[in-house]
């Protein structure tokens, strides 16, 4: 309650007193407000945290090019693709082929295309932003997200290009799994300093992201060890074997269709849901997380879940990089290894998500429509400037970073209200 | 000595939280030159009615008179304008400066309107500080001063600002008896002069010897005011809590039968190097309850943690039922038979944001029947915990509650619920009803006493002379890390207070 009554604070220190309320009068029905307020507070707040987000968003849009944002944002909505999905009617026919005629996965309609695009992005930023959030619920703050999905599309490249004799389902495992494991090795380098030292995870996952960086620009650079030789002019890995790609279940492969990474990142939101609420680990990393030395004091190593905690985080990112990889990239160059933004974009997924599994799967959804809506391919130059484009997308996820203390703000408000009304009532009583 | 016309009046006084009336519509009025405590369990509103008088609430509704005048209190520095002084229940005071420093900081005399002017800081304070009898050097450092004279340091901050009303939080929470009985004469003799005194306690003991009045609250309400002549411990317990309260445990002998914990020599290393605890043995028995006394910070938190597994012994030996358990980790020690009620349920005993049900598993999740090969049973957390709760009695709330949700009462039963509900041999119960009220401390201390008669060896580690006094059926008195002193039960007050500040270590054991 005192966090919430946006009361000076108490400078006895104690806890403020709080008396059970009284059954009757306009007591409870204030208090019955607040707790639905409070419950309902978990969609809300990120709800308004996103729409304030995106009106100054259209404030900037409106600023730079003079143009009506709503068009704008009608425009990148259409990017997105995502109204494939609206006019259920005008694709009741895939759903229902006798209805009128059955046109399947219409690979050729640039809306579907879109689509297929947009959740191309939705999975790896699904794993990023659960890469973050699982060391959130340990009191972590994973900044490495970035440095572990290029460790991972690094691992994923090099094993993809080995084993091309194996069949297809099992060099795809392998691959993966050793991105995995290398993602989870990068970040468990941070969670054991932080377990042994305590060097602090935001320092060291930030140091780690650069380490990664370089190391991948050696590797892939001009005469890096992975660099494809046979390629003089760009500094890029040799392809990974056909038999390590995913396979693409809906749109055209050589359109670079919908690969089944993406339900492997559904999958791997079910996993995390699991793991934390239904396995002794999932306890003890929540225990550490809201309470460290309670947890301590109930017998539970600190040190080692804040390892495993960091580990499991690196592996949800180090998988990202995989299925990015043997998805659709089927190499990595240079420029991509210098510029990815995946990771980082996964901490504004994870914070507008608010950790939770299903949150995360609507906040990536939102970023990867926004990522996609926003390219260049999709635009039109009528209705905004390309620069501005990719741009956009920026400018909203570092406003969501912003409004993520929106809560504060918004009880803030709340409290307000509820001293105008009291003063109102007075002025009336006078 | 004690005039008639009020120098303070709050009418009607309510102040509203989110859910809660914490104080409906109270009325108090304070006269010159006398005590008035104002009495009331944890959550009655006390510190909510102080702070409004203070500045820092604005009631809802209400009007606060001084000296006839209604005035209005938009912070702390207008109530300071109209005499209102505060010491809080912790000190506001900055350790590394000297004792002048702290009381005119803000107010600070200078020298030209820039630098500083020590000496007349000083000497003004010197002043003060003799006038009222206070015995404090005004260039002494406050870190260096004891407890009880960092009290005065924020009594004489109040009167350098002219206080004459003095607000008094708790003030004998952090105090040993003899210093208690020095703040005591302190106020008689600012009464004395004029002064007006607000005193907020729980403890009854301390209002029948210092108040003049007694405003008694409970949930919000003010139940009556009554003069000291006349009252009684039992009758203010009554109107505190609303219905008899048994104020004396009851207990039946000890039947005293094998050591069950045995500390042998040890020696513990503190987190700043030193060394906290300096040579400890003692053993409790199967069916006894000893009582560890001391002044916060002698080593008895550390005594715990080593004996627990959660701090490192760096010599010397803890035994648990014959076994030796220097060493092993936290988690085998509570295995083999440890119940450890932890000194703050908050911080160490609760995970606040877990439901009650996965608290109350915290130390048996990974182990059948809650989970088996990792995997976590949460329906079997919450079957146990139902059986719990009833069991102990918890209110306010069922297994998916969480726990941060519950009164202080009800978290230290979960607590309790927990820890002794493994059917530990040994249990240690740090300060298990701190914070708590009259109700609450009857149910612990009553649970305390039927797991000594049910054979289990209770160490109990306790500021609170009172209750070291009034369960133990053995007393030890610790000071700077040594055990300094042994007694029976029947050992009085102020011997403890005297050993407890190292008065007694020439007949130390």
């Amino acid at each position: 309650m005192t966090e919430l009554s946006g009361e000076p604070p108490d400078l006895t220190g104690e806890t403020p007193e709080a008396p059970e309320p009284t059954p009757e009068g306009t007591v409870p029905s204030v208090a019955a407000r607040l707790a639905f307020y409070q419950r309902a507070g978990g969609v809300i707040t990120p709800l308004l945290t996103a729409l304030v987000a995106f009106l100054i968003g259209g404030l900037v849009v409106y600023a730079t090019t003079g143009k009506n944002p709503v068009s704008t944002y009608k425009a990148i909505f259409k990017g997105s693709g995502l109204s494939w999905l609206s006019p259920v009617s005008v694709h009741w026919h895939t759903f229902y082929p006798n209805a009128v005629k059955w046109t399947g996965w219409n690979t050729g309609n640039l809306t579907a295309l879109n689509l297929q695009q947009t959740l191309i992005v939705v999975t790896p930023l699904i794993l990023t932003g659960l890469a973050v959030a699982f060391a959130f619920r340990c009191g972590l703050f994973n900044i490495g997200g970035n440095g572990q999905y290029t460790v991972g599309a690094i691992t994923a490249v090099q094993f993809g290009v080995w084993f091309s004799g194996l069949p297809g389902p099992l060099h795809v495992i392998i691959a993966m799994a050793a991105a995995t494991l290398a993602g989870a090795a990068w970040a468990g380098i941070a969670g054991l300093l932080k377990a042994t030292t305590g060097a602090h995870e935001v320092i060291t996952t930030i140091m780690l992201n650069w380490i990664a960086l370089w190391i991948g620009s050696y590797l892939v650079g001009f005469n890096g060890p992975m660099q494809d030789k046979r390629e003089i002019s760009a500094p890029v890995t040799k392809s990974i074997a056909p038999s390590a790609h995913l396979h693409v279940f809906w749109g055209n492969p050589l359109l670079q269709g919908l690969h089944i990474g993406f339900f492997i990142a559904l999958g791997a939101l079910v996993v995390y849901w699991i793991l934390l609420n239904r396995t002794t680990l999932g306890y003890e990393v929540r225990a550490v997380g809201f309470n460290a030395e309670a947890a301590r004091y109930g017998g539970i190593s600190v040190a080692r879940n804040y390892f495993l905690a960091m580990a499991i985080s690196g592996a949800f990112a180090g998988l990202a990089g995989a299925i990015d990889l043997l998805g659709w990239e089927f190499n990595l160059d240079l420029i991509s290894v210098q510029t990815v933004q995946i990771g980082f974009i996964g901490i504004a997924v994870a914070l507008l998500g608010r950790n939770s599994a299903i949150g995360i799967f609507f906040s990536a959804l939102l970023f990867g429509a926004l990522l996609n809506g926003t390219s260049s391919r999709n635009l039109d130059p009528s209705i905004f400037k390309p620069e501005l484009a990719g741009n956009l997308t920026r400018i909203i996820q570092g406003l969501v970073v912003l409004f993520v203390g929106a809560d504060l703000l918004i009880l803030y408000l709340w409290q307000a209200r509820k001293k105008v009304r009291l003063l109102q009532r007075k002025a009336e009583q006078a | 000595m004690v005039d008639e016309a009020p120098v303070l009046e709050l009418r009607g006084i309510t102040k509203r939280f989110p859910g809660v009336v914490a104080n409906d519509h109270v009325d108090f009025d304070l006269r010159r030159g006398e005590v008035h405590a104002l009495l009331g369990e944890n959550g009655a509103g006390k510190s909510t009615l102080v702070n409004v008088l203070y500045g820092l609430y604005h009631p809802d509704e209400g009007s606060i008179l001084v000296k006839g005048e209604p005035i209005r209190l938009h912070s702390p520095k207008d109530a300071i304008k109209h005499g209102i002084g505060m010491v809080h229940q912790h000190f506001m005071l900055i350790p590394v400066m000297t004792v002048a420093e702290n009381i005119v900081l803000a107010t600070e005399p200078t020298q030209g309107g820039v630098l500083l002017d020590y000496r007349a800081a000083n000497k003004r304070v010197a002043e003060l500080s003799s006038s009222f009898n206070f015995a404090i050097d005004p260039g002494a450092r406050v870190e260096s001063i004891s407890v009880g004279q960092q009290q005065r340091v924020e009594i004489l901050k109040a009167l350098y600002r002219h206080a004459d009303i003095l607000i008094l939080d708790e003030p004998t929470a952090v105090l040993t008896p003899q210093e208690a009985r020095e703040l005591f004469a302190i106020l008689k003799t600012l009464t004395s002069q004029g002064m007006s005194v607000i005193f907020i306690t729980h403890k009854l003991n301390e209002v029948l010897e210092l108040a003049d009045r007694i405003t008694v609250l409970r949930r919000g309400n003010r139940i009556d005011t009554v003069d000291r002549q006349g009252a009684t411990e039992q009758g203010l317990a009554r109107m505190m809590v609303g219905r008899d309260v048994l104020l004396r445990v009851d207990k039946g002998a000890p039947s005293v039968a094998e050591p069950l914990l045995s500390i042998d020599d040890l020696h513990v290393i503190d987190e700043r190097g030193l060394e906290a605890v300096r040579g400890v043995s003692f053993e409790v028995r199967s069916g006894e309850i000893v009582g560890l006394a001391g002044v916060d910070g002698n080593g008895q938190s550390e005594l715990i943690d080593a004996i627990s597994g959660l701090q490192r012994v760096s010599s010397g030996t803890v035994k648990l039922g014959g076994r030796d358990v220097t060493g092993v980790n936290p988690s085998s020690i509570l295995d083999l038979g440890l119940g450890h009620i932890p000194e703050d349920r908050q911080l160490r005993g609760l995970v606040l944001e877990f439901s009650l049900a996965e608290n109350l598993a915290l130390h048996d999740f990974d182990k059948p029947p809650d989970s088996r090969w990792g995997w976590l049973f949460p329906r079997q957390l919450v079957r146990r915990a139902r059986d719990l709760l009833k069991r102990y009695d918890v209110r306010g709330g069922g297994p998916q509650t969480r726990a941060a949700a519950l009164s202080g009462g009800n978290q230290q039963k979960v607590v309790l619920a927990r820890e002794i509900g493994r059917g530990p041999s040994v249990l240690i119960a740090a300060q298990p009803t701190r914070g708590l009220d009259v109700g609450a401390i009857e149910f612990v201390h009553r649970q305390l006493v039927e797991a000594r008669d049910n054979g289990k060896a209770v160490l109990l580690v306790s500021l609170e002379l009172d209750e070291i006094l009034s369960l133990s059926d053995r007393v030890l008195v610790v000071y700077e890390g040594r055990i300094v002193a042994e007694h029976g039960p029947d050992v009085g007050e102020e011997q403890l207070g005297i050993e407890m500040t190292g008065g007694g270590r020439e007949v130390a054991a």
